[in-house]
C-alpha cells in the first residue's frame, strides 16, 4: 500500500488548519491593537 | 511572563520538530498499512489534547457557574475554540487514514459520528458565544459546555461500547505496540499539548484585552452620554 501521498496530505492539513487559526489570533490582535490607539 | 512566552514558543518549535522526527524517521513502518499509519502520530495525540482542552473547557464552566468568574469564563471560551481547532484536525486526518485503509472517506460508526456530534456542540458553543449579546450568554455558554462535556467519555469509550470499525485504543485496548511507536505517540502528545497551551495562552491575552477595550468603549459612550444629559 502506497500511503505516502495521504501521510502528506493529513500532516499539511494539520499545520495548515493551526496556521490558519493563528493567523486569525494575529489579525484579531492586531486589530485590536489600532483600537486601543484610537482610544488614546 | 512577557519573556517565558518567546522562550516557550521556541522550545514548542524544537519539541514539535523533534516529535515530527520521531513519527517520520524513527517509528518502524507498520507490516500491514506501511506509511500512512503514520497519520496516527498527528491523528491520536490531536484527540487526546481535544479531550484535555474540552476537559478544561468543563472545569471551567463549572467554576464559572459557582462563582461567576471572569477569568474562568475566560478559560472556558479559550479551551473550547483551540479545543475546537483540535477536533477539527482529528475528524479531517481521520478519513485521509480511513480511504487507503478501509477504501471509503467516512461511514456512519460510532465513533466518528460521536466525534463530529463532539465537534458540532462545540461549535455550537462558540456561535453562541460569537452571535447571543445578551448578559446570560456565559452562563448559557458554561451550562451548554457542561453537557457538552457529557459526551467526551461518550466518545473516548464508543469503541468498548458499540461495535465499531475504528481501530482498538493504543492505551487499554488489549493489544501491543512497538515501544518505539509508543515513544513517538507519546513525544507528539506532548508537543502538541504544549502547542495548544501557547495557543491557549495568546488567545486568553487577546480576549482579555478585547474585554476591557469594550469596557473602555462602555466608559466612553457612558461618559459621552452623561456630558450630553446636562
Amino acid at each position: 500500500m502506497n500511503g505516502t501521498p495521504y501521510l502528506f496530505a493529513a500532516y499539511a492539513v494539520t499545520w495548515v488548519i493551526h496556521i490558519i487559526y493563528l493567523a486569525t489570533i494575529v489579525r484579531r490582535y492586531s486589530r485590536l491593537k489600532s483600537e486601543i490607539e484610537k482610544l488614546k | 511572563m512577557k519573556r517565558a512566552f518567546p522562550i516557550l514558543g521556541v522550545l514548542t518549535a524544537i519539541l514539535l520538530s523533534y516529535a515530527l522526527y520521531q513519527a517520520l524517521v524513527v517509528a518502524p513502518t507498520e507490516k500491514t498499512m506501511g506509511d500512512v499509519q503514520r497519520i496516527f502520530y498527528y491523528h491520536v495525540p490531536s484527540a487526546w489534547t481535544a479531550f484535555l482542552l474540552f476537559f478544561i473547557n468543563f472545569g471551567a464552566s463549572i467554576v464559572y457557574l459557582i462563582k461567576r468568574n471572569p477569568a474562568a469564563d475566560i478559560v472556558g471560551l479559550v479551551s473550547a475554540e483551540v479545543g475546537v481547532v483540535f477536533c477539527t484536525v482529528v475528524l479531517i486526518t481521520g478519513p485521509i487514514w480511513a480511504r487507503p485503509v478501509w477504501g471509503i472517506w467516512w461511514t456512519w460508526d460510532m465513533r466518528l459520528t460521536s466525534t463530529l456530534v463532539l465537534w458540532l456542540i462545540y461549535v455550537s458553543y462558540l456561535f453562541l458565544r460569537r452571535f447571543s449579546s445578551g448578559g446570560q450568554t456565559p452562563l448559557l455558554a458554561a451550562a451548554l459546555a457542561v453537557l457538552g462535556a457529557l459526551c467526551v467519555p461518550f466518545v473516548y469509550f464508543s469503541i468498548w461500547f458499540f461495535r465499531t470499525q475504528h481501530p482498538q485504543p493504543v492505551m487499554g485496548g488489549g493489544g501491543s505496540i512497538d515501544p518505539r511507536m509508543l515513544h513517538a505517540l507519546l513525544i507528539n502528545w506532548l508537543a502538541f499539548s504544549c502547542f495548544a497551551f501557547l495557543v491557549c495562552w495568546s488567545r486568553y491575552r487577546l480576549e482579555k484585552l478585547q474585554r476591557d477595550v469594550d469596557h473602555a468603549h462602555a466608559m466612553e459612550s457612558l461618559l459621552d452620554h452623561g456630558g450630553s444629559g446636562r
